[in-house]
């Protein structure tokens, strides 16, 4: 049960600015997720609001109650380290009661909370082990046990799963899902660098931009993919990433009629919102968005195929992008048996394409 | 390495033969005093220790007994003393006791090897002696020729390896020797415990606080807690010694404990620090995200995590105040010499006994082995300690 | 009262003290001077964590002053002084007197000696006994025995090799290994070694030598055994042969440790005292400086001379202290 404010936050190790402008409202029962590229400031933020890093400025609240200078253990939070940071040399009961015995709380009580947490966790017949002797993912279920008993206002992980094999992080992201949907009312913020994982858990993500060290976009999982704010957010979210192509302005109005600079001209059913004729722009398009386009429909893009990648369910594509500029990426679902050189006509559904202008913002954010 | 095609077995042997050779070298000198600790004073006076090791071939001038006391009558006029040698000679209780080997045996000084054993020496007019190779002999002749002395028998014998324990009982239980060890033991072991132990809590916090807390200095004091390791600890002991006479402490255990607890610090800050440090940073933030304080994270996480450490540094402080000479004999040992150490009195033991090897060796043999068992024992932290250790 | 009990007592008093002094220092610093409460509470947990450090290192900061840091500056102060002139300031007088003294000037000979030979011995042979005992399968205890003079006293190594090198009569039985080789070899007569000037500190050192292989092997094996496996096997396939490898691909691999070993017995052999002390206590020009200050300081009870030749010793220190000071700042960047 709990709210986060955070206003206006930024953090710097002397003049190196890590973070800056960071404005952001989570509610009650919200799972956050923070993602961006390494380096983006996403473990940091978080080991702000946990109080083991400095707010360099900026205001941060935690139900209305300013925590800039709350010592982490009074701030209600429970952390969950990437390394599960377990003690080692104590028994997983141990381990669990550990912030319990520190704030002093009965034994029974005590043993009561490390009880239930292990039962949702399934660690009952483990709870007189040392951490070195259980499996990845038992250590990592201790580590959140750790924090389900303190009982805390506000859950931070940071990547949990990261050192867990493939398979079993998909059971634990699974796991992590179901323990949120039974604690509707706690709050959570989950760093990790998976989208996978981001779209999956996450009620609202929230993108970290590693050059302008701001915040891309805050927003639903679906929002971020149909609707991304930013070039920077478009290219971010999604595997392969945006086709982004350059263009000009040749129509505006209610939609907004484009020259591609290697290819058709478009009509992108978005309101031009202020741009007018000649403006230099950027039009983007995922890649399962393409579709091989059929006699007389109207090709966006032609290029000759360089290379192919047949993965079974969906046949990637690499297009040539005209001079200097990078491949243009298609998925084709099924296997397409596209030859080297053969060139491919391109069309896609129109509410399916977005415009950035100039400055890598979105046209319909404008 | 080893499984690589075509590696020259020759090559291999060298080797072997080669790590062989530097073992022998290395253990041989320790192997002399520890044999040398178990020899008589006359085997060692006699031998050379490497020659404890084998069966001693030895010449001894035995004799028969006495045959007016002990002959027996034959009849027709002939006599015969039997008996053993080593008995007569009183080096044995009986035959059955008898570990030498006589190898050859004569009856004159220029022949001392004319016979083998159970040979019957002929001594002329119908005399006549035989002697079995472990000394039983019957010696024959008339009333005349057995009269007198026994007769004399020059043996070549071997004796196998003997030891005995003997010097120890002498060096550490005998309370009439002035010279023992028992009272040094004690004094050293009395020095030793406490100089280990203090130092090591009071690193502990120190290198805690340079490893893991945040404060303006500190890595000044890194860099001066790095010079102080090779300080030389002569540069102390004037200043330190008048310092201790003025505050009345003077020389004694409790001087000695404190210079001990002084120049082993940077070493342990060092060491404990360099260990601290690679202590996994999420489990020292998680103890804090658990309600921690520095105290209770020192006491509960770190203290316990770095075992290794704390007991490398203990070992190697040990064996330093145990084979400490100097700072004892600067501030501990007084004039009235009851708080000598182990080895201070060996130093005396040069100086005064220095061709009695059986005490010297013994004595410093009871030194040494303490150590020897720990380093035996705890080996692994020592070598941890030590790469731990050296400034990179 | 018993020494022993005493020795308890101290225990109890030492290590029941720290833990008292750390424990309530702390309390007081939380609960008393910056109290985590009131209007004031963050400001007041953030000057106690400023403090806090401070607590944890006093005793130890304090012991080092007294115990290692302050001597350095009285001992300086000392070796300008004259104790029988009720310490008035001499200048460098003491200096002088050193410098004028034949047994100082054989004492810096000899340290230069075994300054020369005793660290490079050590560490060769080291290297040596590294390189050959990681390659078989009885190697970790040919190298605990090679370690284990580490464990051995000085005192007790220096009674260890006066056996080796005991001299007897003529017409007695050599007990001694190396009179007993010697004369096995065609000697005429025994030899007391430790009398002959100049071969004598070679004696004395191979004490040292055979103490500090152990040392050097440990540390050097250790390195060894970091190089990446790959560039051996890269060279091996590039057709180099076992002495190539070991020189032109292991050797600079494990430079840095080498000098680390070499720099670590050279300090040990600048305060080599004890081995000294016992077998010869510097007669046939064996003198070295550390037995020399403790002549002086000692026997001679002359304080000035005494702390003037520790300042010697110090210097000699000096520049290996620099040494590992700079490299541990850069290591911390």
């Amino acid at each position: 049960m709990a709210s986060l404010l955070l206003t206006d936050v930024a953090k710097s190790y002397g003049k190196v600015e890590v973070l800056k402008n960071i404005d952001l409202d989570i509610k009650t029962g919200e799972l956050i997720v923070f993602v961006g590229p390494s380096g983006c400031g996403k473990s940091t933020l978080l080991r702000m609001i946990a109080g083991l890093e400095s707010i360099s400025s900026g205001d941060f609240q935690i139900d209305g109650e300013r925590m800039n200078e709350v010592p982490p253990s009074k701030r209600g939070i429970a952390m969950v380290f990437q390394s599960y940071a377990l003690y080692p040399h104590m028994t997983v009961r141990d381990n669990m009661s550990f912030s319990l015995q520190i704030a002093k709380m009965s034994k029974k009580e005590i043993d009561e909370r490390v009880a239930k947490a292990a039962r949702i966790l399934q660690l009952e017949q483990y709870l007189d082990r040392l951490p070195k002797a259980l499996s990845g993912g038992q250590r990592q279920r201790v580590a959140i046990g750790r924090s389900i008993v303190r009982d805390p206002k506000v859950y931070l992980f940071d990547e949990p799963l990261s050192n867990l094999d493939a398979a079993l992080r998909v059971d634990t992201r699974i796991e992590i899902a179901q323990l949120k949907e039974d604690m509707p009312n706690s709050t959570m913020i989950y760093v990790t660098h998976d989208q996978v994982e981001a779209m999956t858990l996450a009620t609202r993500i929230v993108v970290l931009n590693n050059v302008t060290h701001t915040i891309g976009q805050v927003g639903t999982p679906l929002e971020l993919y149909e609707k991304p704010k930013n070039t920077f957010v478009a290219q971010f979210i999604g595997s392969p990433k945006m086709n982004l192509l350059e263009a000009t302005v040749t129509g505006v109005g209610d939609s907004t009629e484009v020259k591609l600079t290697h290819g058709e001209t478009v009509t992108v059913p978005i309101p031009s919102n202020g741009a007018s004729v000649g403006d230099k722009v950027e039009f983007g398009i995922r890649p399962e968005d393409f579709l091989v386009a059929d006699d007389g429909a109207d090709v966006i893009y032609s290029g000759e195929a360089l290379y192919t990648e047949k993965l079974g369910e969906v046949t990637v594509v690499y297009l040539k992008g005209g001079a200097g500029v990078s491949p243009l990426i298609a998925k084709i679902p099924g296997i397409a048996h596209v030859k080297k050189g053969e060139t491919l006509h391109l069309t896609g559904a129109p509410e399916k394409m977005h415009l950035f202008a100039g400055d890598g913002e979105s046209f319909l954010y404008k | 390495m080893a499984a690589i095609a075509g590696t020259k077995s020759s090559l291999t042997w060298a080797v072997h033969l080669s790590v062989a050779a530097l073992v022998l070298l290395w253990i041989f000198p320790t192997a002399g005093l520890l044999v040398s600790s178990f020899r008589t004073t006359d085997q060692i006076r006699s031998s050379g220790w490497w020659a404890a090791m084998f069966p001693a071939t030895a010449n001894e001038t035995l004799r028969a007994a006495d045959p007016d006391d002990f002959r027996v009558d034959l009849g027709d006029g002939r006599f015969a003393v039997s008996g053993n040698l080593y008995v007569e000679d009183g080096s044995v209780e009986t035959p059955d006791d008898v570990q030498a080997v006589i190898q050859v045996w004569g009856t004159s000084s220029r022949a001392i090897d004319a016979f083998v054993p159970g040979d019957t020496a002929d001594l002329g007019d119908g005399e006549t002696i035989t002697v079995q190779s472990n000394g039983d002999y019957v010696w024959e002749g008339d009333d005349d020729q057995m009269s007198g002395r026994g007769q004399r028998v020059f043996v070549t014998a071997e004796s196998p390896p003997e030891f005995t324990l003997n010097n120890y009982q002498n060096v550490l239980f005998d309370p009439a020797n002035r010279e023992g060890m028992a009272q040094a033991f004690f004094n050293t072991l009395t020095v030793t415990i406490p100089a280990t132990i203090i130092p090591i809590l009071v690193a502990a916090f120190a290198a805690y606080a340079l490893a893991w807390m945040d404060f303006p200095g500190r890595a000044l004091l890194i860099a001066f807690v790095v010079a102080l390791l090779v300080v030389p600890l002569q540069l102390a002991l004037i200043p330190l010694l008048q310092l201790h006479n003025d505050i009345g402490i003077g020389k004694g255990y409790l001087g000695v404990w404190l210079a001990h607890t002084g120049f082993g610090m940077p070493l342990a800050i060092y060491l404990l620090r360099n260990y601290m440090v690679g202590l996994p940073r999420d489990i020292i933030e998680n103890a804090k995200v658990d309600g921690a304080t520095d105290f209770q994270i020192f006491v509960k996480i770190i203290l316990p995590l770095s075992f290794p450490a704390l007991a490398s540094f203990a070992i190697f402080q040990f064996l330093w105040t145990w084979n400490d000479l100097l700072v004892a004999l600067v501030f501990l040992i007084d004039a009235t010499g009851q708080t000598t150490v182990m080895t201070r009195q060996i130093v005396e033991l040069l100086g005064t006994r220095g061709g009695d090897w059986e005490i010297l060796a013994t004595s410093a043999f009871v030194s040494i082995a303490v150590p020897l068992v720990v380093f035996f024992l705890m080996q692994r932290y020592l070598v941890r300690g030590l790469l731990a250790g050296s400034v990179k | 009262m018993n020494p022993a009990v005493q020795g308890l007592i101290t225990i109890i008093i030492g290590v029941g003290g720290c833990v008292g002094y750390f424990y309530f220092s702390n309390q007081i610093l939380d609960k008393f001077i910056f109290p985590a409460t009131g209007p004031q509470a963050g400001r007041n947990i953030s000057r106690a964590n400023a403090v806090r450090p401070w607590l944890f290192l006093f005793p130890a900061l304090f012991a080092l002053s007294l115990y290692l840091a302050y001597p350095v500056f009285e001992t300086l102060r000392l070796s300008l002084t004259d104790r029988n002139a009720g310490g008035a300031f001499v200048g460098l007088d003491n200096y002088t007197q050193m410098f004028g003294e034949d047994k100082f000037w054989e004492a810096v000979r000899n340290n230069l000696l075994w300054l020369l030979i005793v660290p490079a011995a050590s560490t060769a042979f080291g290297l040596l006994a590294a390189q050959l005992t990681d390659r078989i399968s009885w190697g970790n205890i040919a190298k605990s025995l090679i370690f284990m003079p580490m464990a051995i006293s000085f005192v007790g190594a220096a009674v260890i090799f006066k056996l080796i090198y005991d001299a007897r009569p003529e017409d007695m039985a050599q007990i001694g290994i190396m009179n007993a080789v010697y004369l096995q070899l065609g000697g005429e007569s025994p030899i007391t070694w430790l009398t002959v000037p100049f071969w004598n500190n070679i004696f004395l050192m191979v004490v040292l030598i055979w103490i500090q292989t152990g040392f050097a092997m440990v540390i050097l094996s250790a390195a060894l055994r970091g190089i990446p496996e790959e560039t051996i096997e890269a060279a091996i396939i590039d057709g180099a042969n076992p002495f190539q490898v070991f020189f032109k691909i292991k050797m600079p691999q494990i430079a840095g440790t080498i000098v680390v070993v070499w720099t670590t017995i050279t300090i040990v052999v600048l305060k080599v005292f004890d081995i000294v002390f016992a077998m010869t206590n510097g007669q046939w020009e064996t003198q070295v400086l550390a037995n020399y200050m403790y002549d002086k300081l000692f026997r001679a009870n002359d304080w000035g001379v005494g702390s003037a030749s520790a300042i010697i010793i110090m210097l000699m220190v000096t520049p290996i202290l620099v040494w590992n000071v700079y490299n541990a700042r850069k290591e911390m960047r």
